[in-house]
């Protein structure tokens, strides 16, 4: 039905059968006078309501979207509602980020008797979608044409090129477990020395090819489920640890089934900045670590990188530089000095507006190829071959090169990752168009720490990820008031 | 004969704007990100002239990533509504562009494209439509880098094929020499000054470019090397273990096109239906499962296998050239540092020992 034109809006509203839409009911039993700018999609229960619904109808052209269940406890499934109520409130406060307002999208709790109390919110809700007016669309904004340099955020510690890590002794330590393991993941040289590439380690000989270092920017925790059920053993940096962890916490692996090996790390580069230092090259003659900067020669030329300037963001801003827990450790953790900083792919955005935001994502995502690199790079993004964002039934996204179907799946990327994500970097960094997408990420790690508890994924196998969860009383959410 | 013109570097934008008159002209564009990338975009006077190497190809202009194969409507007829009247608007819609600053790879890509869409049993309406009105203006590398293979695979970074005018740095500016008529035309056009005088410059500068690079291996038997190690599991295995089977590495390239059809809309509300045309990739699990869910190519390592049988065996068998021109984007973006240059080598070098 085509909406009227300049009178009425797009109002969605999800909601449950039991409660919320026995409210409406009621209320039009009664004969209460009701907006007509709803359209009402009956749902079992609130937890049905998955968040991405929402960010479907905001991209798509709903001005606002409200979401009732039944009020907590009285849920008929139990806990639909807990669990609703975890999930909305982390979409809530990852909307903004993105350049939607935040007050175009609202959930609440109705029972099925409070027909007045329905038609009160119903009516407020409409007239602050009213007072909001039509949503500003992806599709229409202007891209942003100049995004400010990010400041550096200040080291949590003293970076370095880890050449005196013992490597040796790793070796060795592989060596001695290999015969009980199906292989060992770890990183070898890649097709010049300033990359590296994955390294499975089978037998004895290919431990030789196991370097350690700067270079070492890849995950190796994404390989880890599809080896579920296996014995398998595998390097890790500090980062790539907690991704191993969260993967224990989700049960993807056995903690019988792996075996951790670790040294402690100095910070890893940032290659888009090494590329960028040491430009067009045909050979790499040299590669030569000193304690802080690692000095490369290309075609002749040679050039520094002290780590304090090349390292990743996520290396200066990295509180676990040594494993959360290991099988074989080498080496102490150095000290940390523990600053919240905000990482600046996220401060970047806190300093705009709603629409500049939504003007810098419509500039930056249009790159996007779809090629899911990000995902695919992603430890935690485990459904791979069967990817909503790929799926025709249900649809969740058209084949459309625009604006909204991108910027749609970095939604899903990062929904799906609320309170799993543990920021290793690896989507950002895997996108070859350089979309700085870490920022959602970010910004729903942020939330999840503020409301549960200071809560990051990876750090404790036995922790319950949050949003798989829930509390009768939650301590950090507030039910709005209405108005 | 062909055209030889010059124009200096500050003559650059004046004919570009000259271009853009009469046609799109795509040039690359530095966007503003942590990781800067270099795109093609429409040129717009007051842009500055980027000359370097795309981190996307203009495949683009050819093959877009996703394209509106027709528009359906559906109507119903007032007097018995179970007949339905279907109206399709299939034309193709091509705007006459201009590719500027093409590196040869890029343009070899074209002429990879062009035997498949054009060449075959069938022509490609739409693909064809667009190609004709197509200039692409390639600017010549001084020297290789470190993905880069294109004299690997019978290109090099002075190569002409795909490209209708080639340009390329001399001390002073730039020399533009056509290759084909529609370049001739496309500098005729132009008011740049004769540039017969440099060439020999210009070809001491192509000569330069030449002798930078790396020695290429002799590759030759790689379309009966791949295709003898078809059935070696274990081959295919050992090379795509790191892989992680995302799309950057088609997505990217300049002569993979294989894609998807799908239908969106039912056709019966005022904007009709689309059948939408967009990019898909052999690396991704889906791009085999078929309709009843049954998939022959669950497997990486034999994805991995079709993406390289492709483009160095099965390509060249049907067309005689490989469908790879080495412009090493698929090594450059790869997240895992995959690369293509040692599986074709492996499999040279394997297959030969076998023997
Ligand atoms: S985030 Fe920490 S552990 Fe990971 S690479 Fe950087 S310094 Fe090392
Ligand atoms: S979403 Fe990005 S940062 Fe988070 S776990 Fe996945 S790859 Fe790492
Ligand atoms: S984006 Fe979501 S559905 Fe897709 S692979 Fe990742 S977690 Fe799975
Ligand atoms: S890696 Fe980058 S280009 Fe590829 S799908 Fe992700 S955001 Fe898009």
């Amino acid at each position: 039905m085509p909406v009227m034109e300049g009178k009425e809006l797009r109002i969605v509203g999800f909601l449950c059968n039991w409660c919320s839409y026995g409210s409406a009911d009621t209320a039009g039993v009664a004969r209460a006078w009701q907006p007509t700018d709803l359209r009402i999609i009956r749902v079992p229960c609130s937890g049905r309501v998955d968040p991405l619904f929402i960010v479907k109808s905001l991209l798509n052209g709903a001005d606002g979207v409200l979401v009732a269940g039944c009020h907590p406890r009285d849920c008929h499934y139990s806990a639909g509602n807990f669990y609703a109520r975890r999930r909305l409130e982390v979409l809530k406060r990852f909307l903004p980020v993105l350049g939607i307002n935040d007050a175009r999208f609202e959930y609440t709790w109705i029972s099925a008797s409070e027909g007045q109390r329905w038609q009160q919110m119903v009516t407020s809700f409409t007239n602050r979608i009213h007072a909001l007016g039509p949503a500003p669309r992806f599709e229409n904004a202007t891209p942003l044409p100049k995004v400010v340099g990010m400041a550096l955020p200040p080291s949590s510690r003293p970076l370095g090129t880890g050449k005196n890590a013992p490597l040796d002794d790793l070796k060795q330590g592989i060596k001695e477990k290999l015969p009980d393991l199906e292989c060992v993941i770890g990183w070898q040289r890649g097709y010049d020395g300033v990359h590296t590439a994955p390294l499975f380690m089978k037998i004895p000989e290919d431990v030789e090819k196991l370097v350690w270092g700067p270079f070492n920017v890849a995950n190796p925790a994404v390989y880890l489920p599809k080896f579920k059920g296996k014995k398998v053993g595998i390097v890790v940096k500090g980062c790539d640890s907690r991704s191993v962890v969260e993967l224990l916490q989700e049960h993807l692996v056995a903690r019988e089934d792996v075996t951790i090996f670790a040294l402690p790390c100095q910070g890893t580069l940032d290659m888009s900045r090494v590329k960028e230092k040491l430009g067009r090259y045909t050979v790499v003659d040299n590669v030569v670590c000193d304690e802080t900067e690692v000095i490369i020669t290309v075609d002749g030329k040679k050039h520094r990188l002290p780590m304090n300037d090349f390292a990743q963001v996520k290396c200066r801003l990295c509180t676990k530089p040594m494993a959360v827990f290991a099988d074989t450790p080498l080496g102490e953790s150095p000290e940390v000095e523990i600053a919240t900083h905000v990482p600046p792919e996220l401060a970047l955005l806190d300093a705009m507006n709603l629409d500049e935001r939504m003007a810098y994502w419509s500039g930056q995502i249009t790159r996007c190829l779809r090629c899911y690199a990000c995902r695919n790079a992603c430890p935690m993004c485990v459904c791979r071959d069967y990817c909503v964002s790929d799926s025709r039934d249900p649809r969740w996204m058209t084949q459309e090169a625009d604006v909204t179907q991108k910027l749609f799946f970095q939604a899903i990327h990062a929904l799906h990752l609320a309170g799993r994500c543990t920021g290793c970097g690896e989507c950002q960094r895997a996108c070859p168009v350089g979309i700085p997408i870490l920022a959602l990420r970010q910004q729903i790690a942020r939330t999840v720490e503020e409301l549960f508890d200071d809560y990051r994924a990876g750090f404790d196998p036995a922790a319950v990820p949050p949003l798989l969860s829930y509390e009768v009383e939650e301590k950090s959410i507030r039910e709005r008031e209405w108005k | 004969m062909s055209a030889i013109r010059f124009v200096t570097s500050e003559g650059l934008p004046t004919f570009l704007a000259r271009l853009s008159r009469n046609s799109r002209v795509l040039a690359p564009v530095v966007k503003d990100s942590p990781k800067p990338s270099v795109m093609f975009e429409p040129w717009r006077e007051s842009m500055p002239v980027i000359l370097k190497k795309a981190t996307v190809p203009p495949k683009d202009a050819v093959l877009p990533q996703c394209e509106s194969l027709f528009v359906y409507k559906k109507s119903k007829n007032a007097d018995n509504p179970e007949n339905v009247a279907l109206h399709l608007d299939d034309t193709a819609h091509a705007t006459p562009t201009v590719i500027f600053a093409c590196r040869p790879c890029d343009a070899r890509g074209f002429a990879v494209l062009d035997h498949p869409f054009l060449d075959g049993q069938f022509v490609d309406p739409y693909y064809k439509a667009r190609r004709e009105r197509l200039a692409v203006i390639t600017i010549t590398c001084s020297s290789g880098c470190n993905t880069c293979f294109c004299h690997w695979v019978g290109g090099g970074p002075t190569s002409p094929e795909g490209s209708d005018v080639l340009m390329t740095e001399i001390d002073d500016g730039f020399v533009l020499q056509s290759i084909t008529d529609v370049g001739q035309k496309l500098l005729d056009a132009t008011d740049l000054s004769d540039g017969k005088d440099a060439f020999p410059k210009v070809e001491a500068a192509r000569k330069a470019a030449w002798t930078s690079l790396v020695p290429a291996p002799d590759i030759k038997k790689a379309p009966q090397n791949i295709a003898a190690l078809f059935n070696r599991e274990s081959f295919w295995q050992k090379h795509a273990s790191s892989c992680l089977s995302c799309g950057a590495c088609t997505y990217f390239c300049p002569s993979c096109y294989c894609f998807n059809i799908t239908d969106e809309g039912d056709g019966f509300d005022k904007n009709g239906g689309r059948r939408l045309r967009s990019w898909d990739n052999c690396m991704s699990s889906l791009f085999t499962r078929e309709a009843s869910g049954h998939n022959p190519r669950t497997m990486k390592a034999i994805r991995m296998r079709n993406r390289i049988s492709h483009k160095f065996s099965a390509y060249p068998r049907n067309w005689g050239n490989f469908s790879c021109s080495g412009c090493g984007r698929c090594i450059g973006n790869c997240p895992v540092c995959l690369d293509i240059r040692d599986i074709v080598q492996d499999a040279v070098a394997v297959a030969d020992s076998d023997v």
